[in-house]
């Protein structure tokens, strides 16, 4: 008997309603004070194909799905096919009894067969087949013992605006199917769930984390292209944006979509372009022009894997290098990687203070997996209260009466950071900017001796900007035998795999870093320098965290953990590629 | 009173000099005209504008200036437009910048109607990268890279922004100082995208649109009678090229901008908005979203 702790894979074909049914029974366990981690796969395709929502349930905190399935909810029978070697012993499959499938098969495999009479109810009880969606969940519900009525609170919530009904029918549907559950094979299934004693939890992904957390830093002005897996978040801000005045520009292209964030920025308000590497690409020219006008900016870019179009909908870390160099000849840049969907939040608000403090572009920089996996923290993770806006070296409209002589937009300081003024906002801020080569008044200036000193003068807020740091995640025991090394989402599987190697023996920490340019050379000196083992852990083919480590700090990574399918990292994944020792390549 | 000497600024202009000059020139003294007669001050204007000889423009007059990359005036301008729609928002871009590679971008601020001013120095050839065949370069132009003659049709500005939606589509041209100005003055005062595809000899590189070859061939379409309210009339003489070239509005209508429909403005301009925390209530609602 297992409480509280199992998987459930809700599995069939785009247009299903895959993602939707699985988000609300994540919502319903949530809701009844369950930990939940749950990941999407689906494909680039609006009908058809095969996709799946996954969701782990646990009594504590989690970071990350596991491979085992115990309760796959088949929505057709090439979902049987496709999971049945995943699910784990004493695990089962809910799947309409009008699907020829031989339950004594899945019995003599040890998965116990569920066939239910999903889409009778549906249509008898709810009069459409549609709410076979409604009849599985239930199905699941019932065989689980969980409570029907947080079933019952999410099917309220989510089909409010569809009436009620439709309400009324799903509820109808839902009833029927946790009693036929209840009756036919509560008592034959062995993992259960049960409602626990917890205060509310937000059940969230990576996308809405980071909006959250723009939002919260003043973000107001959003333009992009449609993207996946970007595109939520434009959604998620247009669906706000009467309430909290943010203007949400979709744009022909994303070229257009950078250029109208760097207007929106460089008048004054604090504004993002979000895409995912093709767009990216599409943007390269225009971040360079930020750097050379320094004009404050934001772009999130949600990694897929490439090269080109790849794989549209699935994940990879494969674009840290571009981001790094992307655009012609020398700038500062910010290079922030948040690996969980705290730090997908603080991203969101650490990245529109650094852009307005170092007057540059930032660039937020995770990938599908963080992007789009739903995870459970406290209402409390999330620091609303401690956002603070720092708007940097920004005159006032008093420091422009008072300022004697004409402004220089380009003044040369220490810090490489020049006092800004918005134009439009007082006779004095009057200037031009450029993307030529310019003197400190903004005006195009061709002189060699000019040239060094604009060229040093952006360049030294880099070196400003070390002293801004977001600081690497030490996680684990100091002295461990293993160091694992990750960037941005690799951080979930990858803490819970060292919990289990320390838990059975094998002392291992994980070093994470959420920001990745300007790099933490000391702070990663100082750790790798004292590691015993060092493996890197990364979604790409060549392991650029890895070469960026020697690149900075002179340090070789071991070995490399490398995955470039487009699924995700799983704990299980982790420690079998290490206990293996299946290694990419030797050193790098 | 403002005066167009209000917006000089020390840089020199690096547009060829002549008798007569680059057409760039007078446009850019056109410009400080019409400003100065509309009583705007500087501080109140944000010139974005591509690259190209054209582009410079913005260096060479005491506004706020963008000059960004080749192509993108119109997007910066838009993202600037709408961040603080007070602000008096121009795009100056050339016929590449602003038909070629910005094309893209040209055909939605229109159909958009973002409160943009667009001029378009329009001298049919590619001269800061001295002299290939531009977008709006004539069938048969003979330039570095059109040895042969060009093969491509050009571009109508005029008929591509009838097409596309465009509330105020005119044309001027840079030998006339006062037609410029009073079409510039006419299309800042424009609420909603105002083309100015300004007719500018480049005395360089395009020895067939001269100075003297405008003179002899342009008119303009109101002195003739022309309705500007009348769609048709205008995509008649916007096909018209050769022994006679219309300039003056050939069109205009009043329909809403995209600001004014933007719900998110309708408190005034984003800049102005108070950037603070969010309040306790508003942190408890989006949390709760997500419970």
């Amino acid at each position: 008997m297992s409480l509280n702790d199992m998987s459930f894979k809700i599995a069939g074909e785009a247009g299903q309603g895959i993602e939707s049914s699985g988000a609300g029974f994540a919502q319903a366990l949530a809701r009844g004070g369950l930990h939940i981690f749950a990941i999407q796969d689906y494909m680039s395709r609006i009908r058809g194909g095969h996709n799946f929502f996954q969701i782990r349930v646990a009594p504590h905190d989690i970071y990350s799905h596991t491979d085992e399935v115990h309760l796959l909810l088949a929505m057709n029978k090439q979902a049987i096919e496709e999971h049945r070697a995943e699910i784990a012993e004493g695990g089962g499959i809910i799947y309409d009894q009008g699907l020829e499938v031989e339950a004594k098969a899945l019995e003599d495999e040890g998965i116990r067969a569920f066939p239910s009479p999903l889409v009778e109810i549906a249509q008898e009880v709810g009069g459409h087949r549609v709410m076979v969606n409604t009849a599985t969940i239930a199905v699941a519900t019932g065989i689980t013992g969980y409570s029907f009525d947080k079933i019952a609170g999410v099917i309220e919530k989510n089909f409010a605006k569809k009436g009620k009904s439709v309400v009324d029918s799903n509820l109808k549907v839902a009833e029927v199917s946790y009693q036929f559950a209840q009756e036919t094979y509560t008592r034959e299934f062995e993992h259960c769930l049960e409602v626990v004693d917890a205060p509310p939890r937000m059940m969230i992904h990576g996308n809405h984390a980071f909006c959250l957390g723009a939002l919260a830093s003043g973000c107001r002005f959003i333009s992009a292209y449609p993207m996946t897996p970007a595109t939520p978040i434009m959604e998620w801000m247009a669906a706000r944006a009467a309430e909290y005045g943010i203007v949400v520009k979709q744009t022909e292209d994303e070229i257009a979509a950078i250029n109208m964030a760097i207007g929106a920025n460089h008048v004054g308000v604090r504004g993002m372009a979000a895409t995912s590497g093709g767009g990216f690409s599409l943007m390269v020219e225009a971040l360079g022009l930020a750097g050379m006008t320094e004009t404050p900016l934001v772009v999130v870019e949600t990694q897929r894997p490439g090269p080109s179009t790849g794989f549209a909908t699935r994940t990879e870390q494969g674009d840290l290098r571009f981001i790094l160099h992307a655009s012609q000849g020398d700038f500062p840049r910010l290079v922030l990687t948040p690996g969980t969907v705290e730090q997908a939040f603080e991203a969101g608000v650490r990245a529109f203070n650094l852009a307005e403090k170092y007057q540059t572009p930032v660039i937020v920089l995770y990938d599908q997996f963080l992007a789009n996996s739903f995870r459970t923290v406290e209402l409390d993770d999330f620091d609303f209260e401690g956002v603070k806006i720092d708007r940097g070296e920004l005159l006032s409209l008093e420091d422009l009466d008072k300022l004697e002589g004409d402004y220089q937009r380009f003044s040369l300081t220490e810090s490489g950071i020049s006092p800004r003024a918005l134009p439009g906002s007082h006779p004095k801020a009057v200037y031009p900017v450029t993307s030529n080569e310019h003197g400190p008044d903004g005006h195009l200036w061709e002189d060699r001796e000019n040239r060094i000193r604009m060229m040093n003068k952006r360049m030294r807020k880099l070196e400003t900007a070390r002293g801004d740091i977001w600081p690497p995640e030490l996680y684990g025991p100091e002295e461990a035998e293993v160091t694992f090394v990750a960037w941005s989402s690799t951080y979930g599987p990858l803490r819970e795999a060292v919990n289990r190697l320390n838990k059975e023996g094998t002392s291992a920490k994980m070093l994470h870093l959420p920001q990745l340019w300007p790099f933490p050379k000391e702070r990663v000196s100082e750790i790798l320098g004292d590691a015993r083992r060092i493996i890197g852990v990364e979604q790409n083919y060549s392991a650029q965290l890895a070469g960026l480590i020697r690149q900075e700090t002179g340090i070789e990574v071991e070995a490399n953990i490398l995955k470039y399918d487009g699924r995700p990292f799983s704990v299980d994944y982790i420690l079998a590629r290490f206990q293996k020792e299946d290694f990419d390549g030797q050193s790098y | 009173m403002v005066k167009a000497t209000d917006f000089t600024v020390y840089q020199k202009p690096t547009w060829c000099p002549g008798s007569p000059a680059c057409g760039d020139f007078m446009i850019l003294g056109a410009l400080k005209l019409a400003v100065a007669e509309l009583g705007l001050l500087p501080h109140q204007i944000l010139i974005s504008s591509g690259i190209g000889c054209g582009s410079k423009l913005p260096d060479y007059m005491k506004v706020n200036g963008f000059q960004g990359i080749h192509g993108r005036a119109l997007a910066l301008a838009t993202g600037a437009g709408l961040a603080n729609h007070e602000l008096v928002v121009m795009a100056v871009t050339g016929d590449g910048d602003g038909y070629g590679i910005g094309g893209n971008h040209f055909l939605h601020t229109m159909r958009r109607n973002h409160n943009v001013t667009h001029i378009v120095e329009n001298n049919q050839i590619y001269a800061l990268t001295k002299g290939q065949y531009s977008p709006t370069s004539s069938r048969g132009f003979v330039t570095k890279t059109s040895p042969l003659g060009a093969i491509e049709p050009p571009v109508n500005p005029l008929t591509l922004a009838l097409a596309s939606g465009a509330t105020f589509i005119s044309r001027t041209f840079a030998g006339d100082r006062d037609h410029m100005v009073r079409i510039f003055k006419e299309a800042i005062q424009h609420r909603g995208y105002a083309l100015v595809d300004v007719l500018q000899p480049c005395i360089t590189f395009n020895k067939l649109n001269t100075y003297d070859w405008y003179r002899a061939r342009v008119f303009d379409v109101e002195e003739g009678g022309h309705d500007r309210g009348d769609k048709s009339a205008a995509w008649e003489l916007a096909q018209s090229w050769g022994e006679r070239i219309p300039i003056g509005v050939l069109y205009q209508e009043e329909r809403p901008t995209y600001e004014d429909q933007e719900i998110a403005l309708q408190a005034g301009p984003l800049v102005k908005r108070e950037l603070k925390k969010l309040a306790p209530e508003q942190v408890g609602a989006l949390k709760q979203e997500f419970v």
